[in-house]
């Protein structure tokens, strides 16, 4: 007991990397069944259905099918490499979450404050960007030790694809940093917490401060999905063009690496438009409005007493087991936090709260995207990033300092 | 606190190092590389003096530092595939005509 | 044995071991990654000396931009195993003794004349970590401004000498 209090800051810190693992990797791959459920329910069919109740185990299946495949390595690949890019690529992915916070106060654990981030330097923002810049080995190094001609053409498109929306992403927040004075992750976030007539979502950098944010934002989002090499920026990968680019050669285990990698950076990439530009863990309603406290677990009663009522009615008998009692637990624990006994529980969960559902918003977006838009043939998609996002992001970056500078008592 | 004369001793040793690299590789792009790891072993010399003397002066100065070998490193990669492609092969040695 | 000194031994070793493997490795890409493993090593030594931005632009520009375009010009040029060359081998070693002794030489040098020899208390300048960042920034663009305009054009012209270089006659 006294060694643990005596390193009580190691030992929270790795409780809270073990957490962090656990939670991003389950929300990757229930990510994963989310994205092919809209993409159905958005092309008239249903997505997975039959594994579990409304197909909530096929991530399971999934998990199951890439460690149990055979893991072939092609001959004549460069070992080292062949080895180290997908696992560059995850590291990278999941580091970047390190340094997100997820709420404002800390919780009190046995007499010792315990953040809601693993780590808040000062240059947090710069640090993301480092890790973005180093992502490009991951493909370059994949495509190339693959041996083989379509992964070495995707690997090197891929990567050229990445350098050149790193730009503007890497100029398009430059905006929102003149704005809060700080790369820091947490001042940010309580720079837009001071909104015109205390309504709170005034108060993002999307719609207040000199200058808003909207090309920056724009500029941002489009750079970003370029960057994690999703639709309408994914033609490196697709299926139509290279065969799947530079993760062709790769089956099994290390396809799953790079699987959760791309996803991972696009939670990444959600944490980062909420926070920088639309205020982060900041409640939309204004700040004098506190039964919006309430909201969290007054949309968890009919959240699951719906479920009960599907599960009622679902086809296999496993279904009407499983869903009527989840139904039970969400409506339950909706009931007991309206309660007196826990009600100081919902002050503490609104910033959590407010930051996932942006999450989830963004989330929604980019797989709305994959489903809807075709995609850039390659010299228009480099082209877009080189003339149209770079200069509409210098213009962001001198419009945003001249009006802070018109603004700015002399 | 880590005293400045371990820095100044690591960037001394990197910087041998990228000299018997720069001497001893026969692929071009090696030697090159060689080269940015001179660069990088004077880089941190510069902040350990920083360091210990209190002024920025040796932060900004890497900054140039890093700048300068990125121009220096996007002309030198040109030539060499320049040279590359006359040649068709990136061994020092056989470029040892001034013609090209 | 205090942490720090401990850390910096681990970045220490990490970087020397890089480089010994960049010598020694007999493909390119092998030494490039052995590169950018120093590189970050001493993006590591950077943090651990308080000098934050420079670590952070260090990763980015350095181990995120310019060892990219190495590795992307060793994929293009397709720079297969080092060449077996009649080096003569018998002058090696000599050159690694000369070599070694320019290493001891240059640091004795700058050790002696800088005279430190006794532990610093370092972070003189650095008055907490949120302000280093906003200090460098201010010395650069007021200080050393003109600089900072020379070197945006050196990037300039480095940029229209390489699309130069690379345009194929057609």
């Amino acid at each position: 007991m006294d060694f643990l209090s005596a390193h009580a800051e190691i030992i929270i810190t790795l409780i809270k990397i073990a957490l962090l693992m656990f939670i991003v990797l389950t929300v990757n791959a229930y990510l994963t069944w989310f994205e092919r459920k809209v993409v159905a329910h958005m092309q008239s069919r249903w997505g997975p259905h039959r594994v579990g109740p409304h197909g909530l185990l096929q991530p399971l299946a999934d998990g199951a099918k890439f460690l149990l495949k055979e893991d072939a390595t092609p001959a004549g690949v460069d070992k080292f490499v062949y080895f180290l890019a997908p696992l560059l690529a995850l590291g990278l992915a999941l580091t970047s979450i390190a340094v997100i916070p997820f709420g404002p106060d800390p919780i009190r654990v046995f007499g010792h404050n315990v953040y809601l981030y693993i780590a808040n330097p000062s240059i947090g923002l710069l640090v993301l960007f480092a890790i973005t810049a180093l992502g490009v080995y991951g493909v370059a190094l994949a495509g190339w030790s693959s041996n083989s001609k379509y992964p070495l053409l995707g690997g090197l498109r891929s990567s050229a694809q990445m350098i050149s929306y790193e730009l503007a992403l890497t100029l398009s927040v430059v905006g929102v940093l003149l704005m809060a004075n700080s790369f820091n992750l947490t001042e940010i976030i309580n720079a837009q917490s001071h909104p015109a007539w205390g309504i709170g979502f005034l108060g993002w950098n999307i719609f207040s401060g000199p200058f808003p944010q909207i090309l920056g934002f724009f500029c941002f989002f489009v750079a970003a999905v370029a960057e994690t090499n999703r639709v309408p920026f994914d033609l490196p990968e697709a299926e139509s063009e290279l065969v799947a680019g530079f993760h062709t050669e790769y089956s099994s285990f290390k396809f799953a690496m790079f699987f959760i990698a791309e996803y991972t950076s696009m939670i990444t990439v959600s944490c980062l438009c909420s926070i920088l530009f639309f205020g982060g863990w900041l409640s939309p309603f204004p700040q004098s409005w506190t039964f919006t406290y309430y909201l969290p677990s007054l949309l968890l009663i009919p959240a699951g007493l719906w479920i009960i009522w599907d599960g009622i009615r679902y086809e296999t008998i496993f279904g009407k087991i499983i869903l009527p009692g989840l139904g039970t637990v969400f409506t339950l624990i909706g009931v007991a936090l309206l309660l007196p006994p826990l009600q100081f529980i919902n002050v503490f969960i609104q910033g959590p709260f407010w930051l996932l559902g942006k999450i989830l918003v963004f989330l929604f977006v980019y797989v709305w995207m994959r489903g809807t838009l075709p995609r850039f043939r390659y010299d228009q998609l480099m082209a877009f990033g080189w003339k149209l996002l770079l200069p509409v992001s210098i213009v962001n970056v001198i419009l945003t300092a001249f009006f802070i500078l018109l603004r700015s008592k002399p | 606190m880590v005293p400045t004369t371990y820095y100044v001793a690591l960037s001394a040793v990197l910087f041998g190092l990228g000299v018997l690299a720069f001497v001893f590789k026969r692929n071009i792009i090696s030697i090159f590389m060689s080269i940015e790891l001179m660069l990088n072993a004077v880089n941190l010399a510069f902040v350990a003096f920083s360091q210990s003397s209190g002024k920025l002066d040796g932060q900004v100065f890497v900054l140039f530092v890093i700048i300068v070998a990125a121009a220096e490193a996007a002309v030198g990669l040109g030539i060499i595939i320049l040279i590359a492609r006359h040649r068709q092969s990136l061994n020092v040695e056989r470029m040892d005509l001034l013609k090209l | 044995m205090n942490a720090p000194l401990v850390v910096f031994f681990v970045l220490a070793v990490l970087a020397v071991a890089g480089a010994l493997s960049l010598i020694f490795q007999k493909h390119p890409i092998h030494s490039a990654l052995s590169l950018i493993v120093v590189m970050v090593a001493l993006a590591g030594l950077y943090l651990l000396m308080g000098a934050e931005f420079v670590a952070a632009v260090q990763i980015i520009v350095y181990g995120g931009a310019i060892m990219v375009l190495f590795v992307f010009v060793i994929m293009l040029l397709n720079a297969g195993l080092e060449e077996h060359t009649n080096i003569s081998k018998l002058a090696g070693f000599p050159g690694i003794l000369l070599a070694l002794a320019l290493t001891g030489f240059i640091g004795a040098t700058v050790a002696r004349s800088a005279g430190l020899t006794q532990v610093t208390s370092g972070n003189g300048n650095i008055s907490g970590a949120l302000s280093a960042t906003r200090e460098l920034s201010t010395m650069i663009f007021k200080n050393f401004a003109y600089p900072f305009e020379l070197t945006s054009f050196l990037i300039l012209i480095a940029i229209l000498g390489a699309i130069v270089l690379a345009h194929r006659e057609n």
